[in-house]
C-alpha cells in the first residue's frame, strides 16, 4: 500500500521530467572509451572543486564585510571566533591553488591526446573560456582578504590595462571605480566574486559537458571510439560511463581528497604559495611591500609580462599567451591527435612548452633580476614558439599509423606488483650498516645506489613510454 | 563486455560499505557548515552577562537594558502595584507561571527574587515586538478593564505589571524572565543564574 | 659533482633563511604544545608589548581555554587590572600620542607571526643594540633603524656591535653583552622563546587543535579510498 504511494508519485514525477532520459543520456547509455588512464581524472575532479568553492563561498559571504574597513577583519573574526570558520576559509583558499593545479592538468592532458581537435574544437573553446573566467574568479576573489598582496596585486593587474591606448587610462579608472584601489573596488569585486562570475562558471561547464557529450570523449589513443561499433550500435570500446567511470572516478575523488585534507590540515599557507605571507599585513595604500608576486597560478603569465621591456607590448605578451591558447585547434595541422602516433617533434616541443611554463611560473614568483629577466625572455620566446610554430612542425613531421582499435596499456596497479618485487629485490642487494642497534631492523638496509639508480631509469623510461 | 564471474555479493556488499562511509563522512563534513551559523565567539562576547546598578532608580520606573541584544526591562514597582497584583489571578491564562519560562528564584505570583523589582525580557511571546509600558488604570484606550501593565500594539496583548498574560488575546505565555541574579542589595547581573546549580 | 650538488642545497637552504637586510635569522626553538610557556608567554606579552602593541584578534576567555588555565586564573595573573574574559587584548594607547612618539602607530602583532614568521621575530628580539649615532641611541641588526625602542633592554643588558672579519676576510657584525641585565643569558633565551611562542599561537591560535583533526580526517579518507578502490577493482575485472 504505502509502496505503491511511493511508485505512484515516482510515476507523476517522471511523467513530467525527462530523469531516466538525462540519466541514461549522460550517464548510464554514455559510451566513454574503456582506456582513460591517470589524466582523465581532472575533468570530474575540476568539478568537485567548482562544487567546494561554491559551498564554501557561500557560507563565507555570510561573515566576511566587503568593506575596506572591515574586510580584513573579517576574514580573521571568521578564522578565530566564527565556529570552524577557519576550516571553511581554507578549504576555500586551498580550494583555489587545487582548481588551477586541476584544470592546468586538465589543459595538459588536452594537449597531450589531442582533445582540441576536430571534432571537439567547441568543447577545447568552452574549456578555454572557462579557464579565463576562472582566472578572473580567482583574481578578484584574491582582492577580497584586503591584504598587502591582495591590494598591490590588484594595483598592478588592473593597471595593466591602462597601457591599451587612448582608452587605458579611462578604462582602468572605470574598472576601479576610484583613482586607486579603494572600497569601491572592492565591493564591485566582490559583487563580480560572488555572483556574476560564478554564474557564468557553472553555464559553461554546463555547455562544455553538453558539447562533450555530443561528440564523445577523445582518448589516449586519439581515435573515434564511434568508428566501430557493435550489432547494437554501441562502441565496440567503449563502455558505459556508469557504473565504470563513476567507480573509477570516485577513487579519484578519494585519493585527491587524501591531498586536498593534507594541505588544509597540516600546511594551509603551503610555504606562503597559497597563502602569501604579506597577506596577513592588512592592505596599506601608501605603502607597497618589498617584493610582490601574484598568486603562483598566475605567475607564468606575468613572468611574459615582465620579460617584455615596453608596457603596452608586456601587456599584448600576456594577453596573447592565453588567447594563443584559443587558436590552439587551428594551429595544430597534424593528422593525428595523440601524442602517441606523432612524430619526435612534437613531443620534444610538449616537453619544452612544459619546462617553459614551469619556468616562468618559477620567475614570475622571483624578484626581477637582469638575469632572470634574460632567462624569463628565452622562456617566452619558446613559449610562444610552441604555439606558433606549430603550423609548421606538425605538418611536416612524420607521424606513425593509428590503430583502428584502442590500444591495451598496462595500468599503474597492473604494474605495481612488478615494482613492489623490485623494491624487495633492491633490499636483498643492499649492504647492512655496521652499528649493532640497526642490525636486523628496517634501519639496517641501506639501498645500493645502482639499484636506485635502475628503478628512477626504468621509471623514466615508463613515463616515456606512457606518452608513446 | 561480459558478466562472467560477476560478484554479485560483493559488489553489494562493497557498494552499501562505500555509500555508508560515503554518508558518514558528508555527515560529518556537514557539522562544520552548520555549526559555523550558530552564534560566534563574538556574539557570545557580546551577549555575555551584563551588570546593571539600580540604586537610583525611583519607585514606579522602568529602565531598559540591553543584553544578548533584546530589551530587558527592570521595573521598581510601587506598593499598590503589588496589591493590584494579588487580584488579578481570574483574569489571567498563567496566573503561577506554569507554563512560562522563568528561573525557578522568580517563579512566583509577582515573578521576581525580591518582590518590588521586576527584570523581565521585553519582547511578546506572541510574536516578538516589544509592548508598551502603560503603568496608567484605566486609560481612554485601553478601557476600564486595564490596571496598568504591558501593552503590545502589534497584536494587542495584555500583560500585567508582572509581566502575566492576560486572558482572550493573542500571546500564549507570561514575558519570559532571564536568568538574574543580585551581587550586592542595589546592584544585579542579568544573564547568570541565581540558584547554584549543584555541581 | 655529487659535492657540487650538496653545495648547491645548502646555498639554496641558508638563501631562504636570509632576511630582506641579508643578516642570517637565528632559529626559534618555541614549542606549541607547551602550555606552560604558552602561559608564560601571555604574561611577557601583556607585561612588556601591550602597552603599545594590540593583539586585538584573540580574547582572554579563548587564550584561556586554548592553553587550559581557569579564564579566572587568566584574569588575576595575566590580564591587566580591570580586563574583562571576553575583552580583546586592546592596547590603551591611543593613535594620536603613538603617531607623535614613534613618528608611526605599532601595528597590531596578531598575526606577526604568520607574516614574519618565528625565526625573525625571536632574531629581532635578541638584535637590539646600543648604537650612539642612531636619534633612539638604539638600532637593530634585523630591523635597520626600526622605530621601536627596546623594551626589554633592562632584562637583556647593554649589548653592543662590533664589526669582525671572518677568516675569509668578509665582514660580520657582532654582537655582545657588555653590562648584563636582571636575566642570565640562558633565562633571556627562555623569555624570547617564549614570548615568540605565544605570538606564534596568536597568529592562529587553532593550529594544534586542525593538525589533531587532521589525522581523523587523512584516516577516515583512506577507508573511503580503500573501498572505492576494491569496487573499482570488482567492477573492472571484465573490461579488457
Amino acid at each position: 500500500m504505502k509502496r505503491d504511494r511511493i511508485t505512484e508519485c515516482n510515476d507523476w514525477f517522471l511523467q513530467r521530467f525527462p530523469l531516466t532520459k538525462l540519466w541514461n543520456e549522460h550517464m548510464a547509455h554514455y559510451y566513454a572509451p574503456k582506456n582513460f588512464n591517470f589524466w582523465y581524472y581532472f575533468g570530474s575532479l575540476a568539478l568537485l572543486v567548482l562544487v567546494n568553492q561554491i559551498l564554501t563561498g557561500i557560507f563565507l559571504t555570510m561573515n566576511y564585510k566587503p568593506d575596506a574597513k572591515l574586510a580584513f577583519d573579517s576574514v580573521e573574526y571568521i578564522m578565530r571566533d566564527v565556529n570552524w570558520g577557519w576550516l571553511i576559509r581554507y578549504m576555500h583558499s586551498t580550494g583555489s591553488s587545487a582548481f588551477f593545479i586541476v584544470v592546468y592538468l586538465h589543459m595538459f592532458r588536452g594537449l597531450m591526446y589531442g582533445s582540441y581537435k576536430h571534432p571537439r574544437e567547441l568543447i577545447w573553446i568552452f574549456g578555454m573560456l572557462l579557464f579565463v573566467a576562472l582566472m578572473a574568479e580567482a583574481f578578484m576573489g584574491y582582492l577580497l582578504p584586503w591584504g598587502q598582496m591582495s591590494y598591490w596585486g590588484a594595483q598592478v593587474i588592473i593597471s595593466l590595462f591602462s597601457a591599451i591606448p587612448v582608452i587605458g587610462d579611462d578604462l582602468s579608472l572605470w574598472l576601479r571605480g576610484d583613482y586607486v584601489v579603494s572600497d569601491a573596488t572592492l565591493n564591485r569585486f566582490f559583487a563580480f566574486h560572488v555572483i556574476a562570475v560564478p554564474l557564468a562558471l557553472v553555464l559553461l561547464v554546463f555547455l562544455h559537458i553538453v558539447a562533450l557529450h555530443e561528440v564523445g570523449s577523445n582518448n589516449p589513443d586519439g581515435i573515434e571510439i564511434k568508428d566501430s561499433k557493435d550489432p547494437w550500435g554501441h562502441p565496440v570500446d567503449g563502455i558505459p560511463f556508469h557504473p565504470y567511470y563513476t567507480v573509477k572516478d570516485l577513487v579519484g575523488v578519494g585519493v585527491f581528497m587524501l591531498f586536498f585534507a593534507t594541505v588544509i590540515f597540516y600546511m594551509p599557507e603551503m610555504g606562503g604559495y597559497f597563502l602569501e605571507h604579506a597577506n596577513f599585513i592588512p592592505a596599506d595604500p601608501m605603502k607597497t611591500p618589498e617584493h610582490i608576486a601574484p598568486v603562483w597560478y598566475f605567475t607564468p603569465f606575468y613572468a611574459i609580462l615582465r620579460a617584455i621591456p615596453d608596457k603596452f607590448a608586456g601587456v599584448i605578451g600576456m594577453g596573447g599567451a592565453i588567447v594563443v591558447l584559443f587558436l590552439l585547434p587551428w594551429l595544430d595541422r597534424s593528422p593525428v591527435k595523440s601524442i602517441r602516433y606523432r612524430g619526435g617533434i612534437y613531443k620534444k616541443a610538449l616537453f619544452l612548452f612544459v619546462i617553459s611554463f614551469l619556468v616562468l611560473g618559477y620567475l614570475g614568483t622571483q624578484p626581477a633580476t637582469p638575469t632572470a629577466t634574460i632567462v624569463a625572455r628565452v622562456f617566452t620566446a619558446i613559449y610562444f614558439g610552441f604555439f606558433l610554430l606549430m603550423p609548421i612542425y606538425t605538418r611536416w613531421e612524420k607521424t606513425k599509423p593509428v590503430p583502428k582499435r584502442l590500444t591495451t596499456t598496462h595500468s599503474l596497479e597492473e604494474q605495481l606488483p612488478g615494482l613492489i618485487e623490485e623494491i624487495i629485490h633492491l633490499k636483498h642487494g643492499s649492504t647492512e650498516i655496521g652499528h649493532a642497534a640497526f642490525k636486523g631492523s628496517f634501519f639496517a638496509i641501506r639501498p645500493n645506489p645502482t639499484g636506485i639508480r635502475n628503478v628512477i631509469s626504468r621509471l623514466a623510461k615508463n613515463v616515456k613510454g606512457s606518452l608513446n | 563486455m561480459n558478466n562472467k564471474g560477476v560478484d554479485q555479493t560483493k559488489r553489494q556488499f562493497l557498494t552499501s560499505a562505500l555509500t555508508v562511509v560515503g554518508t558518514v563522512g558528508s555527515g560529518y563534513l556537514a557539522v562544520p557548515f552548520l555549526a559555523q551559523m550558530q552564534p560566534s565567539a563574538k556574539t557570545m562576547a557580546a551577549g555575555a552577562p551584563v551588570e546593571v546598578d539600580i540604586s537610583k532608580m525611583e519607585e514606579g520606573q522602568l529602565i531598559r537594558v540591553a543584553w544578548r541584544g533584546k530589551p530587558v526591562w527592570i521595573l521598581n514597582r510601587t506598593p499598590e502595584v503589588l496589591e493590584t497584583l494579588k487580584t488579578l489571578d481570574n483574569e489571567l491564562r498563567d496566573p503561577l507561571s506554569e507554563e512560562s519560562l522563568q528561573p525557578i528564584s522568580s517563579k512566583n505570583q509577582v515573578r521576581s527574587i525580591k518582590p518590588e523589582i521586576l527584570v523581565a525580557v521585553g519582547l511578546c511571546t506572541h510574536l516578538g515586538c516589544s509592548p508598551t509600558f502603560r503603568p496608567e488604570i484605566a486609560p481612554n484606550d485601553l478601557g476600564d478593564k486595564w490596571k496598568g501593565g504591558f501593552f503590545c500594539p502589534c497584536h494587542g496583548s495584555w500583560f500585567d505589571l508582572a509581566g502575566r498574560v492576560y486572558r482572550g488575546v493573542p500571546a500564549p505565555t507570561n514575558l519570559e524572565i532571564p536568568p538574574y541574579r543580585y551581587i550586592t542589595d542595589t546592584q544585579l547581573i542579568i544573564g547568570e543564574p541565581a540558584e547554584e546549580v549543584s555541581a | 659533482m655529487k659535492n657540487l650538488t650538496v653545495l648547491l642545497l645548502l646555498l639554496s637552504v641558508s638563501f631562504g633563511v636570509v632576511a630582506s637586510e641579508g643578516v642570517e635569522l637565528q632559529k626559534a626553538s618555541n614549542h606549541l604544545g607547551d602550555n606552560a610557556s604558552l602561559q608564560r608567554g601571555a604574561k611577557h606579552f601583556v607585561t612588556y608589548c601591550l602597552g603599545c602593541h594590540s593583539i586585538k584578534h584573540i580574547r582572554y576567555l579563548r587564550i584561556a581555554l586554548d592553553i587550559d588555565v581557569d579564564p579566572k586564573k587568566v584574569l588575576k595573573d595575566i590580564a591587566p587590572e580591570g580586563a574583562n574574559i571576553y575583552d580583546q587584548l586592546h592596547s590603551a594607547m591611543n593613535a594620536h600620542d603613538a603617531e607623535k612618539w614613534f613618528g608611526t602607530q605599532p601595528p597590531d602583532l596578531s598575526l606577526i607571526a604568520r607574516s614574519r614568521g618565528a625565526d625573525w621575530l625571536y632574531s629581532y628580539l635578541k638584535s637590539y643594540y646600543i648604537d650612539p649615532k642612531s636619534p633612539r641611541g638604539v638600532n637593530n641588526l634585523i630591523f635597520k633603524d626600526t622605530a621601536m625602542p627596546n623594551p626589554l633592554w633592562q632584562l637583556q643588558g647593554d649589548q653592543y656591535a662590533e664589526i669582525k672579519k671572518n677568516i675569509w676576510g668578509d665582514e660580520y657584525t657582532n654582537l655582545l653583552i657588555k653590562e648584563p641585565g636582571t636575566l642570565s643569558g640562558g633565562e633571556f633565551e627562555i623569555f624570547i622563546n617564549d614570548l615568540v611562542n605565544f605570538l606564534v599561537y596568536v597568529g592562529e591560535p587553532v593550529q594544534l587543535e586542525r593538525q589533531r583533526i587532521g589525522k581523523y580526517v587523512l584516516f577516515f579518507i583512506l577507508m573511503f579510498i580503500v573501498l572505492a578502490y576494491l569496487l573499482k577493482k570488482e567492477y573492472w575485472k571484465n573490461i579488457h
